[in-house]
């Protein structure tokens, strides 16, 4: 049966769509089996996907546009909107830009509630992830799972910043409020759930024979195609490339925390999922350590004179951090007036949905092309924002 | 980074070296040098990762900056390259040889600034926008309040002051 | 190779072509209609253009025993336009369950009657909501959730976002929010349901007797064109 399908080289095959013997298949954007909303123009021969477009764009809004019409303070309700699961790290990015500009530096106990907030966010997007992840590979009890913890975690964000999910927790000198009284101890009930509920995803999904026999093998990334691709991540770590930002350029008070880069050596989608759901546990114990580490007492906030008509000195600059996707990364460029000149937003996902998926999507069984788009964790809103 | 500049002026014409932090660096180059000099830092010097390519768009001076920040691993440095080109035809080389994924910011930069990249795959289709018959919405002289005004309708709205409101629904004496 | 002779023509850099405008009523019959571009006659496309019918009402027992059926088993398109889709998926996990209220995800428009807009509205994103709650067989209802959907949001100047859906579809409940927590979306659906149970759920009627309208409308927004005017 293989000489019917065409052959493939590099990546790419030779079919001539007229001969009538493919089809085009849309996996549209109103459809259970993409993340978000974009759509996949895929040519089809038989079962086999042989060429794969990424179509972007159903979720454009001009955020660049948008942030160059208000005010510096009045883009936070913005940026938080740009990825949904993980709001947090674009928040701390546009924040720690402005400083940057700024010049201003922020007190020690803002830094490890903002850390604070940075990996228990973190610990909601992965759970989200590993129930997207079952999900598309058909084991929805797993999704229902991760899911409902999730709701538990989101239970504490309630409780610390007053928003399930769009906190709008860090502000220019700080962040905005205090941790409540009794506050850990619910933080440590919940995430020692978690860390029960990963045991049973390893007793039930990681051991499970279906999703070895499905995952293993699907979506190589070779260690040569992480630059040109600019692949960044748990996809990358999964092929065994040791890069994590937290580690390599550390932010905030990540050098004063003890933790190692997790990375896999098969580079298929079976790696990836066993990078991320060991990335889950680190995000555990990272809690755990920050709330036994932190500074008792002191400032959380610098008060900035007239937030409200804030100038930034003239400037440009890049600032990166490291979300569940990979290296998060906001260019400012400020012109000395209480509007941004610019703001660029580079998400992760902006190269592996389309030119990774695109290279990676050929030769796969169509069942099987969701589990490749949740397991590079593609996330349409950051690529055309 | 000083080092890295002082090698690099020998070869290019790299003007105006900025070094911002200890890890981040700022430098200028002509258009025309410019694939040149990316591909000379991702070959020899090892700036192999292409984190970004944007445009800021300076109405005023009359030129756009294209934006490139390059990162190298092993020393965890970055590298931020600006080209200034015209505003009226904009056209620069293309560089989706040397990154897989440049073509696609190249793409979203045609259609957001109408930057064009002669020989770049798949370039003029539309990538974010779909039926758009306007000019590029990105540059600075487009004004989107204007552009939703004279498209799109609004609910009739009625404002309400906070203060004013709560006033009369809670002292209505006063 | 075909893709490297575009790439050649791109080097070119030629101008693209506009569509031309085609008026409402020679849409079906024109060969210049952009599906059946240039094929002969038996080769074309055949669409259904019938328009959308209003519908008709029984008897008022079995009316109301039909509304109390449809009440309890509303059936949601998973379809996530915008941000408000995330608090979607915690409704189905059994702390908000849903499903004892009889509503359950489909993945195709053909089994689902009701079509949730969650959030803010691209118009890219407005073609494809307009086929797919077409495509969805009536009795029918929309739930528009987040202030972004009521009257444009915090992306109130934003260039590629409606600011009101009601011109394009009809909604029967707005459930306002950024975003609503799950209680609030229960509490959308719950007016639903009585709406629904008082026979006051009109939203697919009036897209029927309006159907000019919306159309203009669409028209207007949506300036690449390609969709039939059908009504399946």
């Amino acid at each position: 049966m293989q000489s019917l399908y065409p052959p493939i080289q590099n990546g790419k095959a030779n079919y001539d769509l007229e001969s009538q013997k493919y089809l085009k298949l849309w996996q549209g954007p109103q459809h259970p089996g993409v993340t978000g909303n974009m759509s996949l123009e895929l040519d089809i021969c038989g079962d086999q996907v042989i060429n794969c477009n990424t179509h972007v764009g159903y979720l454009h809004r001009g955020f660049e546009k948008l942030m160059e019409r208000r005010r510096y303070i009045n883009s936070f309700p913005l940026v938080c909107r740009i990825c949904v699961p993980e709001p947090d790290t674009n928040e701390y990015l546009f924040v720690a830009a402005m400083e940057d500009l700024l010049g201003i530096d922020i007190p020690e106990r803002a830094k490890w509630l903002r850390t604070l907030n940075l990996e228990l966010s973190r610990l909601a997007s992965y759970l989200m992830w590993m129930g997207g992840q079952a999900g598309a590979f058909g084991m929805g009890t797993i999704a229902q799972w991760c899911l409902a913890h999730r709701d538990f975690v989101l239970d504490l964000f309630e409780e610390w910043t007053g928003a399930r999910i769009y906190h709008m927790y860090m502000t220019p000198g700080g962040v905005r409020g205090e941790l409540p009284e009794g506050w850990t101890g619910r933080a440590e009930k919940v995430i020692s759930a978690v860390e029960k509920l990963l045991g049973e995803i390893e007793q039930v999904f990681i051991n499970n024979a279906i999703f070895k026999q499905r995952a293993q093998g699907l979506g190589i990334i070779e260690p040569e195609m992480i630059d040109p691709y600019a692949v960044v991540g748990p996809n990358a770590r999964g092929s065994g490339v040791k890069r994590d930002l937290r580690k390599d350029t550390p932010y905030l008070i990540y050098d004063q925390l003890s933790f190692d880069i997790i990375t896999e050596s098969s580079k298929d989608a079976y790696g990836r999922f066993l990078v991320r759901w060991r990335e889950t546990q680190q995000a555990i114990d990272l809690i755990r350590q920050i709330i036994k580490d932190m500074p008792t007492g002191g400032a959380f906030h610098i008060t900035l004179p007239n937030v409200l008509h804030l100038k930034v000195p003239k400037g440009q600059t890049y600032v990166k951090a490291e979300s569940t996707r990979g290296e998060y990364g906001y260019f400012l460029v400020s012109d000395g007036s209480a509007f941004p000149r610019k703001v660029t937003v580079r998400g992760p996902s902006y190269s592996h949905a389309m030119a990774l998926l695109e290279y990676l999507a050929v030769g796969v069984n169509i069942a099987d092309v969701a589990g490749l788009i949740v397991s590079l964790h593609t996330y349409p809103p950051e690529v055309e924002r | 980074m000083k080092q890295l500049y002082e090698m690099l002026r020998t070869q290019y014409q790299v003007y105006d070296f900025e070094q911002r932090h200890d890890r981040l660096a700022f430098v200028s180059i002509p258009p025309e040098q410019m694939v040149g000099l990316l591909t000379c830092l991702r070959d020899i010097y090892g700036f192999s990762h292409l984190a970004l390519m944007t445009c800021v768009d300076w109405l005023e001076e009359s030129h756009f900056q294209l934006t490139y920040i390059l990162r190298n691993h092993d020393g965890h440095r970055e590298l931020v390259i600006k080209t200034f080109i015209d505003r009226e035809h904009p056209v620069v080389d293309s560089i989706h040889h040397l990154w897989q994924h440049a073509r696609v910011y190249q793409r979203e930069h045609y259609e957001m600034f109408g930057v064009s990249f002669p020989g770049s795959p798949g370039m003029t289709e539309p990538m974010i926008l779909e039926g758009w018959q306007g000019p590029p919405p990105m540059r600075r002289d487009f004004d989107t309040l204007r552009y939703c005004e004279d498209n799109y309708s609004n609910r009739d709205r009625t404002h309400s002051e906070p203060e004013a409101h709560m006033k009369a629904t809670l002292y209505p004496e006063d | 190779m075909e893709k490297d002779k575009i790439d050649d023509l791109e080097m070119m850099d030629l101008p693209v072509e506009e569509e031309s405008d085609l008026g409402f009523t020679e849409w079906r019959k024109d060969e210049k209609t952009l599906l059946n571009l240039g094929l002969p006659e038996e080769e074309r496309d055949w669409f259904c253009d019938a328009r959308p019918q209003v519908h008709k009402k029984s008897p008022k027992i079995i009316e109301d025993f039909l509304n109390w059926a449809r009440a309890e088993s509303l059936w949601i398109l998973a379809f996530g336009t915008g941000c408000g889709a995330i608090e979607l998926r915690p409704l189905l996990t059994a702390r908000y369950d849903i499903s004892r209220l009889g509503m359950a995800p489909r993945p195709t428009p053909r089994q689902a009657n009701l079509f949730m807009i969650g959030g803010y509205v691209s118009i890219k994103t407005l073609k494809r909501i307009v086929r797919s709650y077409e495509q969805m067989q009536g009795p029918k209802f929309v739930v528009a959730v987040c202030s972004c959907a009521i009257n444009g949001g915090m992306y109130w100047d934003s260039y590629n976002t409606v600011k009101r859906i009601d011109e394009f579809i009809p909604v029967d409940v707005y459930i306002t929010g950024c975003m609503p927590r799950p209680e609030a979306v229960l509490a959308g659906f719950d007016r639903l349901k009585q709406l629904i149970r008082a026979g006051k759920a009109e939203g697919q009627n009036l897209y029927a007797q309006n159907f000019d309208y919306y159309k203009a409308n669409q028209k207007r927004i949506i300036k690449d064109w390609n969709m039939p005017d059908y009504n399946w």
